[in-house]
């Protein structure tokens, strides 16, 4: 019997903004085992914790979120959350959390391994689910979690007291690090730090505007990918400079007339809620064989953080989509959808986060109403891959597709 | 001219032959749907029904979760957007579809020129399903066929408070045990399945005129739970299980006279 033959895998351009973006995201993970290994510390940190905080310190950090979401698209989501539930976890919590408590159980994953930690840095300005999750990573290693309190915000704006009550964690949050490690805070090291991020948040929220063109010059499952970037390491000089690479790639596909997305673009959707990430290939592609582009998706902004001061850093973290009201996280959506000619908008009703997923009936009956969209949502999960059905997301999909174009008929 | 329309379903396979885009020439059912023999004995009935053959059949269409696999067809159309022309087909002033099947449960919206507007559809779960009414029927040994019987003689539906047809099942024994009549309980178990379907009716909208297709559009039990329900008329006909089946051969139709 003749062996298989693997295809290999095409060559990646160095300078191009995927190789640069690969290997920053890579780095982050082998940097931070290396730290460990040389006795330094490493936090595990949530998504959206104020990364100015660790890498001012030049603490090496680990996103338990990105490495869950990164063992679900290797295929081991399910294997990692039946060790949390064989351990009394319940499935209805979030995938990433029980994949995450799994890890700190067995610290081995081949799909990702990373860094065991010496300290947690934990905000809840994503989910409240993160607190119970970081507390219980805190009790079963025996070590240190962080605490930065950024409550839900039912008004349209934070107010003063909000911003002044998340700014004195920040300060109070460095202090306790400080503390823990011996370290030192330096001003000079904050301002690189910010610039930094406001750099790569900059270059990255231009390079998703791009979709404003039709065709879009590139595919927003991309988008998935390069935000990985935007998680862990948006406070790193390299990823200033990766973004704006990939913006000029994007711009340059405009003017040639490129996209990455490899298909005939007829239909153009917005994305709602947390990638899919066991099913990535499905879900793309249930899309693309219909030339349905994904072209924006409020997943992906969310990671942008561009400010002129502290407390507008302070406010910029109060503002993420899980934290405010649903009259402002419509409008940012309204905006998205307008700003990009969207056509239709799928969501991933997510039984993973029941936060986000919640409120997506009336958001989304308001947006279509808005927009004058179709609406189609399909259930899923962002690292289970237990609660997807592709026969449904398929008819789901094919729906969706079927009202565009008749749409575009009339 | 005739157009087929093929319907490959969780749990039945229908096909339509429509002559002109006009009428139902001919019709098949078959118990067993996507995987099974189910689609090869439909198509066996409508041909010996109809005195066609395949070279007769100016244009196939597919529909239903079946679509994709099945070989043969000319084309492949959502059950959405069938549903939605099928049922236009027989009420020409549908504004609402409501689809219970074997494994979903959809509402579809019409504009008022007949094209779908909008859809929702139930979460991956079996509850307000045909297949939520076959585990009731099972456990009670009931013919589905028979629920609208029983229901009409109900003084008092039972309260069945669970949405989650394995937690049903329990509490629909549980009652048995107490003591509770069967027509009650059937009534009960309908009117489940019509406040589970009216909630995605409501996220839809409903307009009139308002119908039912699928295979439990046949089970006036729950049709007349989901009028009180909702507070609406909703229009029946005999062929509502082939809706589906009749929109993709109308598809079909239209394809080649467009």
């Amino acid at each position: 019997m003749a062996e298989e033959v693997k295809k290999a895998p095409r060559p990646v351009d160095p300078n191009s903004a995927k190789y640069k973006l690969g290997k920053i995201a890579g780095d982050a993970y082998a940097n931070a085992i290396e730290a460990k290994k040389a006795g330094k510390p490493v936090a595990w940190v949530s998504s959206n914790f104020p990364v100015e905080i660790p890498e001012t310190l030049g603490l090496y950090t680990v996103y338990p979120e990105n490495q869950a979401a990164g063992i679900a698209a290797r295929g081991a989501g399910e294997r990692m959350c039946n060790v949390a539930e064989a351990d009394g976890y319940s499935n209805d919590i979030c995938a990433y959390a029980r994949i995450s408590l799994a890890y700190a159980k067995l610290k081995e994953c081949p799909e990702q391994d990373v860094a065991m930690p010496d300290v947690l840095l934990c905000c809840n300005n994503i989910c409240n689910c993160m607190i119970k999750w970081y507390e219980n990573l805190s009790q079963e290693l025996g070590i240190p979690m962080i605490m930065l309190d950024i409550p839900f915000n039912p008004d349209y704006e934070p107010s003063r007291a909000i911003i002044d009550y998340v700014g004195a964690q920040f300060w109070d949050a460095v202090h306790k690090l400080e503390a823990l490690f011996g370290i030192k805070w330096d001003d000079e090291k904050f301002k690189a730090v910010t610039e930094a991020s406001c750099r790569s948040s900059r270059a990255w929220l231009e390079a998703t505007a791009q979709a404003k063109y039709t065709p879009s010059p590139f595919n927003g499952f991309d988008l998935l990918n390069h935000m990985a970037v935007m998680v862990t390491a948006r406070g790193k000089e390299e990823a200033g400079e990766a973004m704006e690479t990939l913006l000029k790639e994007y711009k340059e596909n405009h003017e040639n007339g490129t996209s990455t997305f490899r298909a005939e673009e007829k239909y153009r959707v917005m994305f709602e809620g947390i990638a899919c990430w066991p099913y990535l290939r499905a879900t793309s592609r249930g899309l693309k064989d219909r030339g349905i582009n994904m072209v924006t998706t409020i997943y992906a902004d969310a990671f942008g953080f561009d400010y002129s001061s502290f407390d507008e850093m302070i406010a910029a973290y109060c503002s993420v989509p899980n934290a405010i009201n649903l009259e402002k996280s419509r409008d940012k959506r309204i905006k998205l959808c307008k700003d990009n000619n969207v056509e239709g908008l799928l969501v991933h009703t997510n039984r993973s986060c029941k936060l986000w997923s919640g409120f997506m009936p009336e958001m989304s009956r308001q947006i279509g109403e808005a927009c004058d969209i179709p609406v189609a949502s399909f259930d899923g999960d962002q690292a289970d891959p237990r609660n997807f059905s592709e026969a449904q997301y398929d008819t789901r999909v094919q729906g969706l597709m079927e009202i565009m174009e008749s749409n575009k008929e009339a | 001219m005739y157009t087929l329309g093929i319907d490959i379903g969780s749990t039945t396979s229908k096909c339509v032959i429509l002559k002109d885009g006009e009428y139902v020439y001919a019709k098949g059912l078959a118990v067993g749907g996507l995987g099974t023999q189910g689609p090869e004995i439909a198509l066996n009935t409508i041909w010996n029904e109809s005195g066609l053959t395949k070279s007769d059949i100016a244009r196939t269409i597919v529909t239903g979760y079946g679509r994709n696999r099945f070989e043969g067809g000319d084309g492949e159309v959502s059950e959405l957007t069938c549903h939605a022309l099928g049922g236009r087909f027989v009420f020409e002033d549908l504004r609402t579809v409501i689809d219970i099947g074997g494994q979903d449960a959809k509402v579809i919206t019409l504009s008022e020129s007949g094209k779908m507007s909008n859809f929702v559809m139930n979460d991956k779960c079996a509850a307000g399903t045909g297949r939520f009414l076959d585990v009731m029927a099972g456990i009670l040994c009931v013919d589905i066929n028979d629920f609208e019987k029983y229901a009409e003689k109900s003084k008092s539906p039972a309260s069945i408070s669970s949405t989650c047809t394995v937690f049903a099942e329990s509490e629909v024994i549980s009652q048995l045990a107490n003591g509770v009549e069967m027509p009650d309980l059937i009534a009960g178990i309908c009117d489940s399945v019509a406040t589970r379907v009216a909630s995605l009716a409501r996220r839809a909208g409903v307009r009139e005129t308002v119908c039912m297709s699928g295979g439990v559009a046949r089970n006036g039990a729950v049709r007349k739970a989901m009028e009180k329900e909702l507070g609406v008329r909703i229009e029946f006909d005999p062929l509502a299980q082939y809706f589906g089946a009749i929109g993709a051969a109308l598809y079909a139709h239209r394809q080649l006279t467009r």
